[in-house]
């Protein structure tokens, strides 16, 4: 393969253990390559749009998962070539950044490569076609820039971030009750929210599954669920006004981090020593409850005997509390985290209106529900579902809407779906192709084509002909001038996407296109793959 | 290699696989219905039972499991269909969710499944199909609701549709001939429960020996111990104090302690501080005058004895569940220190009579007359230990339905009437849809009709001339006609006494009708390379 010799005619090696290795070079290694990342771009696209169909994935030790979102089912895919790899990553930061839109960034990627292939077919390099690609990515940006439309998130009962969500969750298998969800996706953020900031703490919004009932049985509940039950089967389920105080310490006696040893040497010395021991647990208890608590959430756990001072002390506790609860606690109610017993003080307590034990079913299965906490309304989303695969498709799916509107309440402007806005851009950098005088120009206009690869797929998805129904809404919005007209998936009637009321953040599509085209001009530079043979 | 011919790289790891459109479907079609299939032979009262067999080393043929009970059959099983691992699952949830109805959750599955696939083959996109059954499902779900019926909590009447759940519960399972005698039985403890769910108080002791028919319920409260010997096995009018707490040697629970000593006198101090110290404890303990001392964990001798010295019957070893019931039942509060006793009166708990029985060859702690009558147990007997726990199943099946029933009231007609009305429903509904999504809510009520359907065939009767003339009935207007199975004719329910729980049926619906959706969803499947274990 790649054998060098010197000037005196004598070989050298390059490569190292070449032989032991597999490499491609030059327009194999683009074609490998593009391949490569269209499988799995062909394997999401049907997934796309609210008639997408969803993937089965089965992990290495047998676990279900059904999914219709694209970051997950790219993740759980067990993906191990290179380039492939790369969409895989796509999709994540998408999700990390956005939230939403997981799938179309991976499918535009696979688009955008097919036109690729075929413009180097033709014998372009493939320098000048992510030229080309970058050009008109920045054309089709300001394009959606300027067909943005701002929408006021207050007006009717935020009827728009409704809708938004209602978008999000369409394509899932909740899409029956995406009203429902929607509503409950968008209380649970403006209820979390700084609107003055405009900003949205996340953490606040706490996602608990559990199942049985049915999807419609999904609720929010205003306050905190914990996992949890008290930890003395006798003491009060209820607690109203609940004065808090959150520990991190265990009602035990001490453990010093140094290493020490007591020795006992004489009886006089035992009886101290138990004396002392129960002296600790009672002025633990003593500590917390002089401070006017009357609930204790601790980190840790109790020993038996403060198990009992607790109860008899008329104070209801819970132990062994996650971490992140304890911390959502502490944000929640304004409660400070106590380390120590001797630090606790009246002040360092949280408020809450009650704090109540609830139970499912008939496996005896109890939570905590904290609620009407003092400082930020911290809230927690309760989803039930006939198993557990729907619970956590639907937990998938709720992250997503609530990221949608959290978009939406840091950036009000929205471009419409169903395509609409992806072909009015395709119009736009097809006009400026024509503008661009050297070889670029033909991958622009490949750039076109790719984008209109978008509302293709949503129509092929939904038991369109796809050719047709994208030429129809291409020459309404030529003719029409109006960008918002898009593929009717849902057969409403109407092809303009503002009266379907399909809405998509405009952060969330412009990032789609602009990662896109990121990660098809990195593949499109790699022109050598050197791997382990064996890998 | 691709259509055009193409060699694709290879983009999934080794023995990962992908599956896609119908193959996938078909995949998930066939896993699905044959689960459905497999436990569908036990569905209704003339349904059969299932052997479950354990493989692997070790275990044999000695662990044999005979059941009836869908979520138990469905548990045990180890299957690699990703499809059927969602059936599997479903029916899992409707055990915990309502504890009963899990043959029919899984079964309905997949009998929705098998009228999709009719669809799909017939080129309805999966979509379409997934409308119609979301329109069907809603239109069954309010029928439903619609024809169940409330009766007060107090009445009579809901006394009587709670032995009559019970019986139907019962019917499809191994003691269907003592069923009038177990309803009774689930009924009474039920009710003892005063509408708290918490199944826990509810003890059932599995005895060896006897027949059947020898379980019985106990008005009181069994603890399945022994009093220590020496003390009073009968003891009337009883202080019992229930303690978790360690009466062993007490440990030291600073941390890093260590006795250290440097002459033989001293041993014999510190022997005579722990001494002490356990005597010290004792002498707490009996501040508080108990009759009664029972506690969560091991009592060593010497406390024993000063306990017993005192006339205090002891109690060692209880289990955390009995504490806690014997705690529910006396009304007694659990212990674990002891400095307290001016509040006695409240710690402890209260029984007329503690007395030591003895059932088949054990012998057991009875408290009867307690103060709090919550807890109760429930005695089993049984020629053999899989009988006993096949009748523990049914049990706690009719248990599950019961409470459910408490909590939610309503109840429909049992027999598969509520099956044929939902079903009746969507048919109706269908004559009004516009659009092929109507051929979807057709089949689901196709589905729906099948329950009754395979209730008939298993009994042996002619299900095709049954169900037609039981559709007859219900066009009549006879709404409360079901399936009679001891006679294998249509019958009126409500001079048979039929009924069921609405929350079942309800849950079966809803569960069902979401993992066929699920699985009609899917058209791809993605298989990873299972993991590699070293085989010990």
């Amino acid at each position: 393969m790649s054998l060098a010799f010197d000037d005196y005619g004598r070989p050298y090696i390059i490569l190292r253990e070449q032989g032991s290795k597999k490499r491609m070079k030059g327009l194999e290694a683009y074609k490998s390559n593009i391949l490569a990342a269209k499988a799995i771009a062909n394997t999401l696209s049907s997934s796309l749009g609210p008639k997408g169909m969803d993937k089965m994935l089965v992990s290495a030790d047998g676990d279900v998962s059904v999914t219709n979102d694209g970051a997950t089912i790219v993740e759980k895919m067990e993906i191990q070539h290179p380039t492939a790899k790369l969409l895989v990553e796509l999709s994540q930061s998408q999700d990390a950044e956005i939230g939403d839109g997981t799938t179309g960034v991976v499918v535009l990627a696979g688009k955008l490569l097919e036109q690729a292939l075929t413009l180097l077919d033709k014998g372009i390099h493939p320098l000048k076609i992510s030229d080309g690609f970058d050009r008109a990515c920045d054309v089709a940006i300001k394009h959606l820039d300027q067909i943005a439309e701002e929408i006021d998130i207050q007006q009717n009962d935020h009827e728009a971030l409704i809708q938004a969500a209602c978008t999000a969750l369409g394509s899932k298998v909740v899409s029956k009750r995406k009203r429902e969800l929607g509503k409950i996706a968008v209380t649970a953020v403006l209820d979390v929210a700084d609107l003055t900031r405009k900003d949205v703490n996340l953490d606040l919004i706490k996602i608990q599954t559990k199942t049985g009932g049915s999807v419609e049985d999904t609720r929010l509940i205003s306050g905190i669920l914990i996992d949890k039950d008290m930890s003395h089967p006798q003491m009060k389920k209820e607690v109203t006004d609940a004065k808090i105080c959150l520990l991190t310490c265990p009602f035990e006696p001490p453990k010093p981090k140094t290493k020490h040893n007591i020795n006992i040497s004489n009886a006089e010395d035992y009886k101290k020593l138990y004396q002392q021991e129960q002296q600790y647990f009672v002025d633990m208890v003593k500590l917390v409850k002089n401070s006017g608590a009357n609930i204790a959430l601790c980190q840790w756990g109790f020993d038996d005997e403060a198990n009992h001072l607790l109860l008899q002390n008329e104070l209801p506790a819970v132990r062994w509390v996650s971490g992140t609860d304890v911390e959502l606690i502490a944000m929640a109610t304004g409660a400070r985290i106590i380390p120590r017993f001797q630090e606790i003080t009246p002040q360092k307590l949280g408020k809450a209106g009650s704090i109540r034990e609830v139970q499912f079913g008939t496996s005896n299965e109890r939570m905590l529900v904290i609620e009407n906490c003092q400082c930020t309304k911290a809230v927690t989303i309760l989803i039930r579902g006939g198993s557990q695969m729907i619970v956590d498709e639907a937990k998938r799916s709720i992250h997503d809407a609530i990221c949608v509107i959290r978009n939406l309440i840091k950036d009000n402007r929205i471009v419409y779906g169903g395509g609409s806005a992806e072909l009015a851009c395709a119009l736009q950098v097809l006009q400026y192709a024509d503008e661009v005088s050297s070889v670029e120009q033909y991958a622009v206009r490949s750039f076109a084509d790719a984008l209109e690869g978008i509302p293709n797929c949503l129509a092929d998805n939904c038991g369109l002909n796809p050719i047709t129904s994208v030429a129809q809404a291409k020459s309404r919005q030529l003719a029409e001038k109006n960008p918002r007209i898009g593929i009717d998936c849902m057969e409403l009637g109407t092809s303009d996407m503002k009266e379907q009321k399909i809405y998509e953040t405009l952060s969330s599509k412009k990032q789609q296109i602009q990662l896109a085209t990121q990660v098809v001009k990195m593949i499109l530079k790699i022109d050598d793959v050197i791997a382990p043979d064996d890998y | 290699m691709d259509i055009v011919g193409n060699v694709l790289p290879q983009v999934l790891k080794d023995e990962a696989t992908e599956d896609k459109g119908e193959m996938a479907r078909l995949q998930s079609f066939v896993g699905a219905i044959a689960v459905a299939d497999l436990v569908k032979t036990t569905l209704g009262p003339k349904g059969m039972d299932k052997i479950l067999k354990p493989t692997g080393p070790g275990q044999e043929m000695s662990h044999i499991t005979v059941t009836n009970d869908g979520a138990t059959i469905l548990r045990s099983m180890y299957v690699e269909n990703p499809a059927a691992k969602i059936l599997i699952e479903i029916s899992k949830t409707q055990d915990e969710e309502v504890g009963d109805g899990t043959t029919t959750v899984a079964v309905l599955a997949g009998e929705l499944l098998r009228e999709g696939e009719k669809l799909i083959q017939k080129r309805i996109h999966p979509q379409h199909v997934i409308a119609g059954w979301r329109i069907a499902r809603d239109v069954a779900l309010k029928r439903l609701r619609e024809i169940s019926t409330e009766n007060d909590i107090n009445s009579q009447e809901f006394h009587d549709d709670l032995v009559k759940i019970a019986r139907t519960t019962l019917s499809s399972k191994l003691i269907t001939s003592d069923r009038d005698y177990f309803a009774d039985l689930c009924v009474n403890a039920v009710l003892r429960l005063k509408g708290s769910s918490n199944l826990d108080y509810i003890q059932i002791i599995k005895l060896p020996g006897g027949t059947i028919r020898d379980s019985y319920l106990d008005d009181g409260f069994i603890l399945k111990k022994q009093i220590t010997i020496g003390c009073k096995t009968r003891i009337e009018n009883a202080k019992i104090l229930v303690a978790n707490t360690a009466m062993d040697y007490d440990k030291i629970k600073i941390y890093g302690t260590k006795v250290k000593v440097n002459s033989m006198d001293k041993v014999a101090e510190i022997e005579a501080a722990e001494k002490e110290k356990m005597k010290h404890k004792v002498d707490k303990i009996l501040k508080y005058q108990p009759t009664v001392f029972v506690n969560r964990q091991l009592i060593y001798n010497y406390p024993e004895q000063l306990l017993a010295d005192a006339g205090i019957t002891v109690i060692e070893h209880a289990d955390f569940e009995g504490m806690e019931r014997v705690a529910a039942a006396t009304g007694a509060e659990i212990l674990s220190t002891f400095d307290a006793p001016e509040r006695s009166e409240q710690i402890l708990g209260h029984c007329d009579l503690i007395e030591e029985i003895m059932i088949g060859e054990e012998k057991m702690i009875k408290f009867s007359g307690c103060k709090k009558n919550e807890a109760c147990t429930i005695v089993l007997r049984g020629a053999s230990t899989h009988i006993l726990d096949e009748v523990d199943r049914s049990i706690h099946d009719a248990l599950c339905v019961l409470i459910t029933t408490v909590k939610n009231r309503r109840v429909v007609w049992g027999g598969g009437n509520s099956e044929m009305q939902m079903a009746a429903a969507c048919e109706e509904e269908a004559k009004k849809v516009q659009g092929k999504q109507a051929f979807a809510i057709e089949a689901f009520g196709r589905a729906l009709r099948q329950i009754p359907t395979i209730i008939c065939d298993n009994g042996g009767y002619d299900s095709a001339e049954l169900i037609q003339n039981f559709k007859v009935e219900l066009q009549k207007g006879n709404l409360t006609y079901g399936l009679n199975m001891t006679d294998g004719t249509i019958g009126n329910m409500s001079e048979l006494g039929v009924k069921e729980c609405l929350r079942v049926k309800e849950q079966a619906l809803l569960a069902a009708s979401e993992a066929a959706e699920l699985i009609m969803r899917v058209d791809n499947i993605v298989k990873c390379a299972p993991r590699k274990r070293e085989r010990a």
